[in-house]
């Protein structure tokens, strides 16, 4: 065991030794360890580099607020965690633990080069730098920054991992484990009611974990501390150890983030590595602490300067000393008694600097006693050491002259610049924050939540002053549900009570601008990088954040904001409250995807949706794409075939003979009730009234600004019953215009809306024979063109199953649509598959779908449509009923730009070498040798190989394009000028005979 | 996560089941045809944008299915309260005079 390991000290167990490996090499601690308290045992300061400059660095604290200990964590395949904190990692046998930002090792790393560019390096650097030459982005600076940005290395593997999610009602959440939140718990809990408690430390206490030597009702602290916790257990409260409160939401809503395998040497089968707890408490107590600030000063970042109170949870929780010759510099009292423990475990302490004169009696007297050298009136103007600091240079402040250096030698530096109240979360509700003079520090003000602050986190110092408010905390969360409890009195001995003083970086008799004090730590921000922003113009703190990139590593600048405040406030010239604190957001600390992920990765991060007929598609080898959310048969191909052979083959079989379509994604909804014809009048363009049962008309939906929304067939079954499709994609969307019109608009009307899209299967036959395959099958239904027209809807009996029949077209066919109960598909694809075989039955699938559609100049919604376009830009001005008062969108119609000449129209598009197919999206132009950037008139909207017109088509919107019919544009692409020809949309069968067979 | 009152419902019920539907109380013409160009306009595109209360629409979406309308503040984010569709457009003053 190291020299550093005191024995029988702390609440470590130190029979139970654990060992682990860091950057290869197999270190040993004891069970309770963190991987940097470990490191200290064995006088392991250096833990990583830094991110900008990869200057070495140590622990600095012994909290999830370390900005510097951020190690790379694995245990077996799959399972690394990059930029995991030492200070919170347990260890155990199974771990292992690396260094980040350094090559070849964190002993000589040569990234380092930048720590002596350190003047060019400054705040704005990049924003300086990479301006010119233009040319140098793609080769110099982009890998350059690239190359350097990023903190530790991603996981490359699978996460092999589960992670959970999990609701929690409570009455009162309290967060924040120590003294206070204790202490709020107990009064909350004995008044009957739900009280959760929860800590982001492996095990409850907050800062009773480091300060055994105090005695609270007569015990010391750690047997109050285990009777206050078996008491809590007792009044049934949930505690919650190793749980994060992250995000403080609207209405009383916290994220919890519960981590439950880190730490264990092997993973149970049955737990998740974290579970995210969305928690819903009626009364919030925030009882966070506070965060100690290091001081700045020149060196402030060498390995072995750290903040006291760290070393002194390093000593009285872990049993370790992090060094044997420490330098204590601080401007708050609580140094003092870091300084007094460790001097009571026959460490030497060199020194006490303090940065002020008045010191209080005791403390003078407790240093003397124990022999500790005191400087009051002290600044701190350097540091020494390569990898370990060795020395420090403190010099006599009077007044405003910084007296000569004098060096003390030592093998570790101690530092207090004060304590910060913790209000991550508060901030999180917008609550406000007032600067205290007292305190110098953001206090909380106004609240917009139902939350309680208690302890340190409200500027409290000393273990009865926050047991006091903790318990009036408790009392008063319970009071808004009207319980009361007796308040409960404390009586507590030994309390080190104290107070501080706060400063921006130690003034120094050597050149500041030469000095690297270091605010903040994670992104290499110094002192000299804030005043520069300020000389720059930033005056606002945001700015100044921004610019220098202060607070904005992954540490949210928990240690780095307050001092980077005090020193952007002294460069402007105004208080700090007028300068103002940053905004704080969640996460508290970072947190996985996975924990936010929980249950939604893999196969269960997006649903997909199939249809009743998918599995005889994937049985028969098709290629799917997604549509929507729904997973739809793309095209069939045969051995050896490629897509566009596939879609060749079966747009010719469709139309020479019967092809096959699943349809069933097809948007469908049931309108009903007697006023559903007067609906539909308003609803879509077209006319309803007349349209005579067993007919089908094609319906068009705009939106009140006068612009294509969907389309599709309507079928009129009754007076009082429409059968209505939408574009697959459209159905949810058409339903909640639907409802939104007839709930708000027009409620007089009596009209029910259901969603039928799943209730129904759909089988769509097209082709010359499509009728000869049907016939025999169809019972209660005379087929014949005479009696069952083109647009033709009915209720009948298709292969034994009852079934709604339309006689419609989408790819200018014969056509029939059977639709039957949705669990029957399969066995309705089966019957008319086995019987389509008489007729060479093609199965097809969506592309062959596109592209016989398009050879009629159907358009599709969203794909030849964008939102902007009309239907008399879609050449479908003939779906409008003129002669109606009013439908949704008609006014639109209207409006001036809608009138307008030169609006894009829908018009087709042949190349002129007849055998180029243009690309979906590509701009067209009128003259290709115009400069740059040329005028575009439109783009081609839909682009397919044709079979039956033998050449490729397509569509596209053109300006004034009705009126360009026959000639020329251009159409630009990257290698060469591609010339087409205007022509009308409908490239096949224009008067539509082969609908009418 | 916001909770919402369904006024239809009853119930406070989680924001997931629910769908923001624009600004409330702007009723469709009865007949648009006699709107100016600049009437129509102001219909389609023009909204109070408000800092503070806005009287706004929201749908049960995942529950009853009910459109109905509410009064949010746009930087609390806080409901002051939630009414059926159809009712007037309540006079908020007095609720609003300790709340602001």
């Amino acid at each position: 065991m190291s020299s550093y390991r005191i024995q029988g000290r702390g609440r470590v167990q130190h029979d139970v030794p654990v060992s682990f490996t860091f950057d290869g090499k197999t270190y040993q601690g004891v069970q309770g360890d963190t991987v940097a308290s470990a490191l200290l045992a064995n006088g392991v300061h250096l833990m990583g580099r830094s991110f900008k400059y990869h200057r070495p660095r140590g622990v600095v604290s012994a909290g999830s607020e370390e900005p510097n200990a951020l190690i790379g964590t694995r245990r077996g395949p799959g399972r690394f965690e990059p930029n995991t904190r030492a200070t919170v990692q347990e260890i155990h046998a199974n771990l292992s633990a690396e260094s980040q930002n350094r090559w070849p090792n964190l002993n000589w790393d040569i990234g380092a080069v930048n720590d002596a560019g350190y003047m060019l390096f400054s705040a704005g650097f990049y924003y300086k730098t990479f301006m010119w030459p233009k040319s140098f982005w793609d080769k110099v600076y982009e890998p350059f920054i690239r190359a350097a940005a990023g903190l530790g290395k991603s996981p490359t593997e699978v996460d092999p991992d589960r992670y959970a999610s999990r609701y929690l009602h409570t009455d009162v959440l309290v967060i924040g484990a120590g003294a206070s939140g204790i202490a709020a718990a107990l009064a909350a809990a004995k008044t009957g009611v739900r009280v959760t408690l929860v800590d982001e430390h492996a095990e409850m206490g907050g800062s009773l974990l480091s300060e055994p030597a105090v005695e609270i009702a007569g015990q010391p602290a750690w047997d109050w501390l285990a009777s206050a916790l078996a008491e809590l257990d007792a009044l049934g409260v949930k505690r919650m150890t190793r749980t994060t409160a992250i995000g403080y939401y609207h209405q009383n809503m916290i994220g919890l983030a519960e981590k439950l395998t880190d730490h264990l040497e092997n993973l149970p089968a049955d737990t998740p590595r974290e579970r995210m707890w969305r928690v819903r408490a009626n009364q919030v107590v925030l009882a966070q602490g506070a965060l100690e600030k290091p001081l700045v000063f020149d060196g402030n970042d060498r390995p072995g300067v750290m903040l006291a109170g760290a070393a002194q949870t390093y000593l009285n929780r872990y049993g370790v000393r992090v060094g044997n010759n420490p330098v204590v510099v601080t401007a708050h009292d609580s140094a003092w008694y870091t300084a007094f423990d460790l001097s009571d475990t026959n460490c030497r302490v060199e020194a006490i600097v303090d940065t002020r004169t008045d010191i209080r009696e005791d403390l003078l007297e407790g240093a003397q006693s124990r022999g500790i050298t005191v400087y009051t009136g002290h600044t701190v103007s350097g540091t020494k050491g390569r990898l370990r600091v060795k020395s420090v240079r403190i010099n006599p402040v009077n007044g405003q002259s910084v007296g000569a250096g004098k060096i003390l030698a030592c093998d570790c530096v101690l530092m207090t610049g004060g304590w910060t109240p913790s209000l991550h979360l508060f901030s999180h509700t917008k609550g406000s924050l007032r600067w205290d003079t007292e305190n110098n520090a953001f206090l909380p003000d106004q609240k917009s939540e139902a939350v309680h602050i208690a302890g340190a986190g409200r500027g409290l110092w000393g273990i009865a002053a926050v047991l006091e408010d903790g318990d009036l905390a408790g009392r008063q969360a319970v009071a808004a549900m009207e319980k009361t409890t007796e308040p409960q009195a404390y009586e507590v001995a030994d309390d080190r009570t104290g107070s501080g003083v706060i400063h921006k970086e130690l003034p120094t008799d050597l050149n500041p601008n030469k000095a690297k004090a270091f605010v903040d730590y994670q992104n290499d921000v110094t002192a000299k990088d804030i005043r520069l922003a300020v000389r720059e113009g930033m005056r606002s703190i945001e700015h100044v954040k921004r610019y220098t990139t202060n607070g904005m590593a992954t540490d949210q600048g928990k240690m780095s904001n307050v001092n980077g405040l005090m020193i952007a406030a002294d460069a402007v010239g105004k208080a700090p409250p007028q300068v103002g604190l940053t905004t704080f957001r969640p996460p508290y600390t970072p947190t996985t995807f996975g924990t936010f992920a929980g249950y939604h990765k893999g196969s269960h991060f997006e649903l997909t949706r199939k249809t009743t007929i998918d599995g005889w598609a994937a049985e028969n080898g098709a290629a799917f794409e997604p549509v929507a959310q729904w997973r739809r048969a793309w095209y069939f191909p045969k051995k050896g075939e490629d897509m566009h052979a596939a879609v060749r083959r079966e747009c010719i079989a469709t139309r020479k003979s019967l092809g096959i379509f699943d349809a069933s994604t097809l948007g469908k909804i049931e309108v009903c009730g007697p006023d559903a014809v007067e609906f539909m009048n308003r609803f879509y363009t077209n006319p309803w009234t007349k349209l005579g049962n067993g007919r089908c008309r094609y319906g068009l939906l705009l939106g009140e600004d006068g612009y294509i929304r969907d389309d599709g067939v309507i079928g009129r079954l009754s007076d009082d019953l429409f059968h209505v499709t939408t574009t697959t994609g459209g159905a949810p969307r058409v339903l909640n215009m639907m409802e939104d019109y007839l709930q708000t608009e027009w409620p007089e009307l009596n009209v029910w809306l259901t969603s039928t899209t799943e209730q129904w299967a759909v089988v769509a036959l097209n082709g010359p024979n499509a009728r000869k395959v049907l016939e025999p099958l169809v019972e209660g239904l005379d087929l014949s063109d005479e009696n069952f027209p083109h647009m033709s809807i009915a209720d009948c009996t298709v292969a034994g199953l009852s079934a709604r029949l339309f006689r419609i077209s989408f790819t200018g066919e014969l056509g029939f649509e059977v639709n039957v109960p949705a669990r029957y598909g399969r066995q309705l694809w089966d019957a008319l598959y086995a019987e389509g075989q008489k007729y060479d039955v093609c199965p097809y699938g969506t592309e062959t779908m596109h592209v016989l559609r398009a050879e009629k100049g159907y358009i599709i919604v969203g794909q030849d449509t964008d939102g902007t376009v009309t239907p008399q830009d879609a050449g479908l001005g003939w779906a409008i009923g003129k002669a109606k008062p009013d439908f949704v969108g008609k006014r639109s119609l209207a409006r001036p730009d809608l009138v307008a000449e030169g609006r894009k129209q829908l018009v087709g598009l042949l190349t002129d070498d007849s055998t180029t197919k243009l690309e979906e999206g590509a701009q067209i132009v009128l003259d290709p040798n115009q400069p740059k950037p040329m005028k575009m008139v439109g783009h081609v909207t839909s682009s397919y190989d044709s079979a039956a017109v033998g050449r490729p088509i397509a569509m596209a919107v053109i300006e004034g394009g009705y009126s360009k019919m026959g000639e020329t544009v251009y159409i630009p692409m990257p290698d060469k000028t591609i010339t087409a020809t205007i022509t009308g949309a409908v490239f096949y069968d224009p008067d539509g005979d082969r609908l009418k067979m | 996560m916001l909770l919402i009152h369904c006024p239809y419902c009853d119930e406070t019920l989680p924001e997931l089941e629910f769908a923001y539907a624009g600004e409330a109380h702007i009723a469709r013409p009865k007949d648009p045809s006699t709107y100016s160009d600049e009437e129509w306009r102001d219909f389609l595109f023009i909204r109070s944008n408000p800092k503070g209360y806005h009287f706004e629409r929201w749908r049960h979406v995942h529950g009853c299915a009910r459109f109905f309308n509410a009064v949010r503040h746009t930087v609390s984010d806080k409901f002051l309260m939630t009414y059926k569709a159809g009712e007037p457009r309540p006079d908020i003053s007095s609720m609003t005079e300790n709340a602001e």
